[in-house]
């Protein structure tokens, strides 16, 4: 007689096979362990002084980085609490565009304080009730060092707004430009009159030159070419945008085919068909503008049409790039032509192909709706344009951010010293085991400098005590100097980044830490069996 | 596997492949089963209450599932067991019926398990526990509704329904915003409640969910949101004073479903054909626009040319919508689906106050946002979060809320929370097993020891210390005859559960009690079970 034994624990027995569980302090400690390692792998990335990880695909493709979101999404890890620092980095990227890394380490260094806390067996529940006391506490405090960014046509909104881009791309491979870059994401966004939506944005990455002969273009510029034996400047625009087949003009009648007795059936209808593509060029032709362009491919055909007609024609420019250019030119797009008159055109002022590098593209200027500029990276090799390109992008979130936020913290690990010790005097007055946790809560802030001065080689510690004690006198604006290795006042530096930025930090780096500090219990269901004849299934 | 024998002393087999299999009888199978039974509810337990903790599931394909929801966990725990699988069921009929307290259920059926195992340790028949297991939940059943408290609503105020809910939502990871959360609930139950019959169709609630932003830009829209944008980049983002025209009809010309072939011979066939499809499109921009519709949704899809005509002729248009959500905007807007162009009349139109485009983040989603339908009975909570996590939890926590609140419209009496009924049934079980001459008694005084469990669990959660919490508990209602004395689980300070607002509603409570007696009588019923080898 078979007995069923029933092991203490017991849930492992009643599960699938091969499914695991893992329960209170193994969760937790499992967790732990996953999260401080990922934590630590991004560790070094962050600051001025951040080192690059190189990232190597299956494929073997080659990454050069120092974002944190595109860290994270290329490492495959097999960690429950990962996936949840991941997810938290990503958001942080979606909202705010930058932070990633700080997000990640604040996330971590709440893990690994809360992980002594664990030790001296203190209750979860009673560290997540301390974190988020403390966590509010110091969003009160940011918000009362925040300042106003001043207007953005006066000099000093101006000076604030390359603050602000200097800062957000000094830690990225941009730094040894950033001067030039702060400039350019500055007045890209200025373009934006306040508008979030980068798509009027574009970056146009070249190979070749070096990363300081970038520029922002005035106008819009599309890397396609006019048709052939066209001109290759045209003034005074007037564009016709449309998403129409202009190859073959089918019937879409379903299950229309034909059959014919003799060869000159077939050409007879052949030549209907053309005329029916010739038909639709005349109808174009009437709508009275010099410029084509097509989402689709245009044929040989009507495109000798146009050219004989002095229409320059555009073919092949994909979704984004109409979308995009009916924005900027201000122009319809359009699928029919019955209707001329009805439809407006997009206006530019010039049209013009130059050579960017080797390649020709087209350059749209002074447009009618002239919020759009492309900013053009040049660079030596794939891997830095890439990089540049995401570098930027940070620099020109954050900014575009401003428009819908527009107070500024002080940056270079002031914020965080200044919001610890804002928590430390809240914890001072709390009672009860929490207290202990609003402390940690504090050290980890504190650690975050510390990082930054680890990674450019100082001594951390020294830093942050002298940080705190700059602080605690009331010097609000003490952070830390990388030039020097020393404390100095961040507001005559100006390193200083966006409110909204650190506070969306401190919310998402709470609420993961909390996600997983919550947890009791793991559970796996068995990993689903991949078939060895089908690796891709 | 025991033998029988005939009538010469020759072993002979009943059934099949009987060596291929295991075979567990009596108080042997009984054991087993509990055992099973009880590591489920245990693994649950921590998970009970404002302070209970999360799990977090891995599933098959990696993705991560942190949860607290009773119903989830057990849901995705991949349980293999029979017996693990009837508290699995039992969890989710509860959520069926209920929709909150699957935690509870399971803990409770756990508990009594637990306590019918010592009763059958000394050597007291199944079938006399089950019957005394009866026996007391009849009388607590009873008791409960002698102690429910009748929840005084009107239209006005609403606060009571919001603390009922905020009950619900605090055990959950999203308690930090409860108050909001709450409020957008008891809205969106009374948008879509129908007050004289007391029924609340949940199916109308839509529960949205977009990531990026945080909980606290969560919003409540009287109406519908579909996650889908305008189908012509150019068209206008709001539409004020909208008709609707319900399409389940593509854009396209007519793909008849007999197969046939249309063959083109000569030009002048070619040329008609041409112009026949040109027709179509026109003739169906036109119909609709003739109807006085300004806005177009349709199930299907959109040729480029409609598309383009139907932007021109100032009509904004949605393509691919779901099935489920076409009906629900029919229902919303008082329209009616259309499945041909030639039905289109405008009496078949919908009406909408506004319809508008909505952006999100610095991302591009869009979703369209239907407010002010001519028939109000519709409203989404369009759900906003940090992480994909963050959000499914919200999600499932606002599911018990809703249906915590519809609970208490059809029916308005509510018992206290935080083990306060528990408690209060569990006194009046042991009083009358005190009175009862057979050996149910033993029976009933285990039942009312398992109702003890749920404070327990509640306190030890909190991290107070359980049997001196119980006990202080016990012995103030006996003296104060107080049935709403519980377990103060976030250190307020009192007792007393009035003042703390726990509430639950009497449905639930008793449905918890009932489904746990029923699935604990049914495990006690089995005596004999035959599986499978497994070494096979």
């Amino acid at each position: 007689m078979n007995q069923i034994k029933v092991s203490p624990t017991g849930l492992q027995k009643v599960l699938r096979s091969s499914s695991s569980e893992e329960k209170g302090e193994n969760a937790r400690l499992s967790l732990l362990t996953g999260a401080l390692a990922i934590t630590d792998l991004l560790k070094t990335t962050l600051g001025p002084r951040g080192m690059d990880k190189i990232l190597l695909s299956p494929s073997g493709e080659l990454n050069v980085t120092n974002d944190g979101a595109t860290i994270l999404k290329a490492v495959h890890v097999d960690n429950p609490a990962v996936k949840i620092l991941v997810d938290i980095a990503l958001v942080q990227d979606d909202e705010v565009g930058d932070g990633t890394t700080s997000v990640c380490c604040l996330a971590g260094e709440l893990l690994r304080e809360a992980e002594q806390l664990l030790e001296r067996h203190m209750h979860p529940q009673l560290i997540v009730a301390g974190y988020r006391a403390a966590a509010r506490e110091a969003l009160v405090a940011l918000e009362q060092s925040a300042t106003s960014l001043p207007a953005a046509e006066t000099a000093a909104g101006y000076d604030a707004l390359l603050n602000v881009a200097r800062t957000a791309l000094s830690s990225k491979v941009l730094s040894q430009c950033r001067e030039h870059f702060a400039k350019i994401a500055v007045d890209a966004v200025l373009r934006l009159h306040g508008s979030t939506n980068l798509d009027h944005i574009k970056i146009i990455k070249k190979l070749g030159g070096t990363l300081a002969d970038s520029f922002l273009a005035d106008g819009f510029i599309l890397e396609k070419r006019f048709g052939v034996g066209q001109k290759k400047r045209v003034e005074n625009a007037k564009i016709l945008i449309a998403n129409t087949p202009m190859d073959t003009d089918k019937i879409k009648i379903y299950g229309a085919r034909v059959r014919t007795d003799s060869i000159t059936r077939v050409a007879e209808i052949e030549q209907a068909e053309q005329e029916k593509m010739m038909e639709k060029c005349r109808r174009i032709l009437s709508y009275g503008c010099n410029v084509f362009v097509n989402r689709q491919l245009i044929y040989n055909r009507p495109e000798q049409f146009f050219t004989d007609h002095g229409i320059n024609s555009i073919e092949h420019a994909d979704f984004d790039g109409i979308e995009r250019l009916a924005l900027v030119t201000g122009g319809e797009i359009v699928s029919t032509f019955d209707s001329p008159g009805g439809v407006r055109l997009g206006e530019c002022a010039v049209i013009e192909e130059i050579m960017i590098g080797d390649d020709p593209v087209l350059h749209f200027q002074a447009c009618r709706a002239n919020e759009a500029c492309s900013v053009v990276i040049r660079g030596a090799n794939q891997q830095i344009l890439d990089e540049a390109e995401r570098s930027l992008h940070d620099a020109l979130c954050v900014l575009s951010q401003l428009a819908v936020e527009p107070r500024l913290v002080l940056g270079g690990g002031c914020a965080e010293a200044l919001m610890a010790n804002a928590v430390d005097a809240f914890a001072a007055r709390m009672t009860g085991k929490s207290a202990l946790a609003a402390e940690a809560f504090a050290r980890a802030l504190r650690n975050l400098p510390g990082i930054i001065a680890d990674n450019a080689g100082f001594d951390a510690t020294s830093i942050v005590a002298k940080l705190r004690a700059a602080h605690a006198q009331g010097d609000g604006s003490a952070g830390l100097d990388i030039q020097t290795g020393d404390i100095a006042d961040m507001r005559k530096l100006g390193v200083v980044e966006s409110f909204r930025l650190k506070a969306h930090m401190l919310g998402s780096a709470t609420e993961a830490a909390e996600m997983i500090l919550r947890v009791d219990d793991v559970i796996k269901a068995a990993p689903r069996k991949m078939d060895p004849a089908h690796p891709h299934m | 596997m025991s033998l029988v024998f005939d009538e010469y002393g020759r072993p002979f087999i009943i059934f099949k492949d009987q060596e291929k299999q295991t075979r567990t009888k009596g108080l042997e199978a009984i054991r087993a089963n509990i055992a099973a039974a009880t590591s489920v509810s245990r693994t649950m337990r921590s998970s009970l209450g404002p302070n209970g903790m999360d799990k977090l599931l891995v599933s098959a394909d990696g993705d991560v599932t942190v949860t607290n929801d009773g119903a989830t966990i057990l849901k995705e725990m991949n349980v293999n067991n029979e017996v693990a699988k009837l508290m699995v069921d039992l969890a989710r009929s509860q959520d069926d019926e209920i929709g909150d307290g699957t935690t509870g259920v399971v803990v409770l059926a756990g508990a009594l398990l637990e306590q019918a195992q010592q009763l059958l340790d000394r050597g007291m028949h199944p079938s006399r526990i089950s019957d005394g297991f009866d026996r007391a939940c009849a009388l607590a059943v009873d008791h409960l509704e002698q102690i429910a408290h009748v929840l005084q609503r009107s239209k006005a105020d609403t606060s009571e329904l919001v603390r009922a809910a905020m009950t619900a939502l605090s055990s959950k990871v999203v308690n930090r915003h409860s108050q909001a959360l709450a409020e957008m609930c008891v809205r969106a139950v009374l948008a879509v409640a129908d007050l004289e019959r007391r029924d609340v169709n949940l199916e109308l609630i839509k529960i949205e969910g977009k990531v990026g932003g945080r909980l606290e830009d969560s919003l409540f829209v009287e109406g519908i949101v579909i996650d889908k944008d305008m189908s012509h980049p150019q068209m206008p983002k709001q539409v004020s004073g909208a008709k609707i025209c319900i399409l389940t009809a593509p854009f396209e010309p007519p793909k008849p479903k007999t197969k046939h072939r249309l063959e083109i011979s000569s030009v002048e066939q070619y040329q008609e054909l041409q112009q026949a499809e040109r027709d179509y499109f026109t003739s169906m921009v036109k119909r609709v626009k003739e109807s006085g519709a300004n806005l177009v949704i349709c199930q299907w899809g959109f040729d480029d040319e409609a598309n383009s005509l139907l932007y021109q002729h100032d009509i904004c248009a949605v393509r691919w919508v779901g099935g489920v959500e076409i009906e629900l905007i029919a229902m919303a807007t008082g329209g009616r689906i259309i499945p041909r162009f030639e039905e289109i009349t405008p009496e078949k139109l919908g009406h909408a106050d506004c319809v508008r485009e909505m952006h999100f983040g610095t991302t591009h989603d869009k979703v369209i946002v239907i407010e002010g339908c001519h028939n109000t009975r519709a409203a989404t909570i369009l759900v906003r979060g940090g992480n994909k996590m963050v959000l499914e939890e919200t999600k499932r926590s606002l599911h018990d809320a809703l249906c915590v609140v519809r609970n208490l419209i059809r029916d308005q009496r509510i018992v206290y929370g935080g083990g306060a009924s528990e408690i209060a049934c569990s006194i009046v079980i042991s009083e009358a097993a005190d009175r009862c001459l057979g050996p149910e008694q033993y029976a009933m005084r285990a039942f009312a020891e398992a109702l003890d469990a749920i404070p327990i669990a509640l306190a030890e959660n909190s991290g107070l210390s359980p049997i001196e919490t119980l006990s202080s508990i016990k012995a103030r209602q006996i003296a104060e005859q107080k049935t709403y004395l519980g377990v103060d689980c976030l250190g307020i300070g009192t007792m007393d559960m009035r003042e703390q607002n726990v509430y639950e509603t009497l449905e639930s409570k008793k449905q918890q009690l009932l489904l746990a007696t029923q699935l604990c009588k049914m495990i006690l019923k089995i005596d004999d079970m035959l599986q499978p080898n497994s070494l096979n």
